[in-house]
């Protein structure tokens, strides 16, 4: 891991914050993420359930494996599509 | 003991937890268990009282104990002998922990193995303070880490501390290395920076020091610019913020240009040597990073100028026919000194015929009339950069640098009715008023006349000055200390 020295005046923040999280999941798109471990499949599919029960539009993604990061474009159609993101880490 | 001392490790078992942890929560039937068969200390970093089962706690609310002995995880159980740690396991996991402790049948109803959760001293939100408090270093600026995910060089480039060059990244080691090149201490305050007229300490200019490619050698030099274009009569400020292109030209002179290498010879102006490139890319990476000065933002500049990059050369002292420009500022030869000027780009001015100094004067004065416009006088100042090539010929004719500035001042005089609004059908010109007043192109002093460049080429070259005066600025010479 590189470590360095801010060469600015340190007025801003050096991490960049959370999200705020949302109080309520209502009328909020809800993206559930494989990240392709064997059985996240399994938990995701009851959570989709329980969320649809509740009415709760979901959207579901997979990684190509769990050995890598995520591609970008995926992260990106995650980001323009969901409000909130549960990843499922199975094993 | 001293917040930068690391705490003594006990003997025996040590195991750092947090109450706010399930497999910490989990293990703590062991933690009893070990307490009666094996010399143990338990370090608790979140609740003073966490195990309640336990006879005895080690409360690190300070994290002092997480952060000397690099504890990542907790749990993490270490085995001590002779004060020093001989062997370490995080999380829980049944077999690692009995093969450490030597104890066996460890929590049977336990499962096989839980991962631990994240020390507390590796927060995020925390651990830069940590390093702050604990590290001993002289060191202050703030530690910004990138994930192991981030390209180094990108990461700079994300986070726009670049003039769009890559630049070495600052870590605590070459920053370190780099103070090395002054005498003066870290916290000491160099200048208030524009736009943010943010304190700058030298540790911040040896910061962007090390990412414009400065050695410490140079440092001495880049602390004298920074101070000299921070000035009150250089007005950074209005320098960064106006539409022109002008920027700080700093001028090195004195024994030091020779020592740390600075070149005032074939191609003085352009690429090539080390700290001529940097020392100006330095003072420009404080003006972004630590004044906030960017171009878009307080930088309003048109079209800007390629030597907004970093513009910096040595005066060429050994073979000139004049003492130092610095001289012009009050210091004695030999000084070193850096003289910010506020310049545009170089251009370059042919005279290949002229063998005396008077026309080679005539030469100058033509080109040097042209400089923002013909018709606007005495607002501007200028370089006059004379190659040995020229230089010689005012050597052997024994031209002083006065006699030239004047002669040249003299040519460049011209009748306020050719200069005023409308004259020659042009709009631009001076004020009405001036029509019948004779103008030279320079104020008092305008003109700086300084020797650079190859052996060989009959050229010289003009830097033009940005509005001087009140109005805009003047130029600054300071003295280099060690």
């Amino acid at each position: 891991m590189t470590k360095v020295l801010d060469p600015t005046n340190e007025a801003t923040p050096a991490d960049i914050p959370r999200a705020t999280r949302p109080e309520t999941l209502e009328g909020l798109t809800v993206g559930l993420l494989d990240i392709s471990k064997p059985r996240g499949d399994r938990f995701l599919d009851r959570i989709e359930e329980r969320l649809v029960e509740r009415g709760i539009r979901v959207e579901r993604f997979r990684k190509p494996t769990f050995t890598k990061p995520a591609p970008v474009d995926l992260r990106h159609e995650i980001a323009t599509k969901c409000d909130v993101v549960i990843e499922a880490l199975a094993d | 003991m001293s917040l930068n001392e690391s705490p003594t490790l006990p003997e025996g078992l040590v195991v750092v937890v947090k109450k706010d942890c399930p497999t910490c929560e989990l293990i703590v039937p062991i933690l009893v268990r070990l307490e009666k068969e094996a010399q143990l200390t338990v370090v608790t970093q979140d609740d003073a009282a966490f195990p309640a089962e336990l006879e005895e706690r080690h409360f690190d609310g300070d994290l002092s104990f997480s952060w000397h002995h690099n504890i990542e995880t907790v749990p993490t159980l270490l085995v001590v002998k002779d004060g020093k740690e001989v062997s370490r396991t995080v999380g829980w996991a049944r077999s690692h922990w009995e093969s450490l402790t030597d104890i066996f049948q460890l929590g049977p109803d336990l499962p096989d193995h839980r991962p631990g959760c994240g020390s507390l001293s590796v927060d995020p939100s925390m651990s830069a303070d940590l390093e702050r408090r604990f590290n001993d270093s002289s060191i202050s600026a703030r530690r910004v880490e990138f994930a192991a995910l981030e390209d180094t060089h990108e990461a700079l480039f994300d986070r726009g501390w670049t003039d769009g060059l890559p630049v070495v990244p600052p870590s605590e080691e070459r920053v370190t290395e780099m103070l090395k090149g002054t005498s003066r201490s870290p916290e000491d305050i160099v200048a208030l920076i524009p736009p943010d007229l943010a304190p700058c300490s030298v540790e911040k200019v040896a910061i962007n020091a090390v990412m414009a490619g400065c050695k410490p050698e140079y440092l001495p030099v880049v602390l004298a610019g920074v101070e000299a274009v921070c000035t009150q009569t250089f007005n950074m400020h209005g320098l960064l913020a106006t539409t022109m292109p002008h920027a700080p030209v700093l001028i090195v002179n004195g024994p030091i240009t020779e020592q740390i290498g600075m070149n005032s010879g074939n191609n003085a102006l352009g690429q090539g040597n080390r700290a001529n490139s940097t020392i100006g890319r330095a003072v420009q990476l404080v003006i972004r990073n630590v004044g906030g000065g960017r171009p878009g933002e307080v930088d309003r500049a048109t079209f800007g100028s390629p030597g907004k990059v970093g513009f910096c050369f040595a005066e060429r002292e050994k073979d000139s026919p004049w003492s130092p420009i610095s001289t012009m500022y009050g210091f004695p030869e030999g000084t070193n000194t850096v003289l910010a000027f506020p310049g545009e780009a170089p251009r370059n001015l042919i005279d290949q015929l002229s063998r005396d100094p008077d026309s080679l004067a005539r030469t100058y004065a033509a080109n040097l009339i042209s400089i923002q416009h013909p018709k606007l006088v005495l607002g501007f100042d200028a370089i006059l950069a004379v190659a040995p090539d020229h230089s010689r010929i005012f050597r052997e004719s024994g031209w002083s640098r006065e006699q030239l500035a004047a002669r040249i001042n003299e040519l460049t005089v011209r009748p306020g009715r050719d200069l005023v609004r409308g004259a020659g059908n042009i709009p631009e010109g001076i004020p009405e008023a001036m029509e019948n007043l004779d103008i030279p192109k320079f104020r008092e002093n305008g003109l700086h006349i300084v020797h650079c460049g190859g052996a060989a080429g009959l050229f010289s070259a003009i830097i033009g000055g940005w509005v001087n005066g009140e109005m805009g600025s003047d130029p600054v010479c300071v003295e280099i200390t060690p």
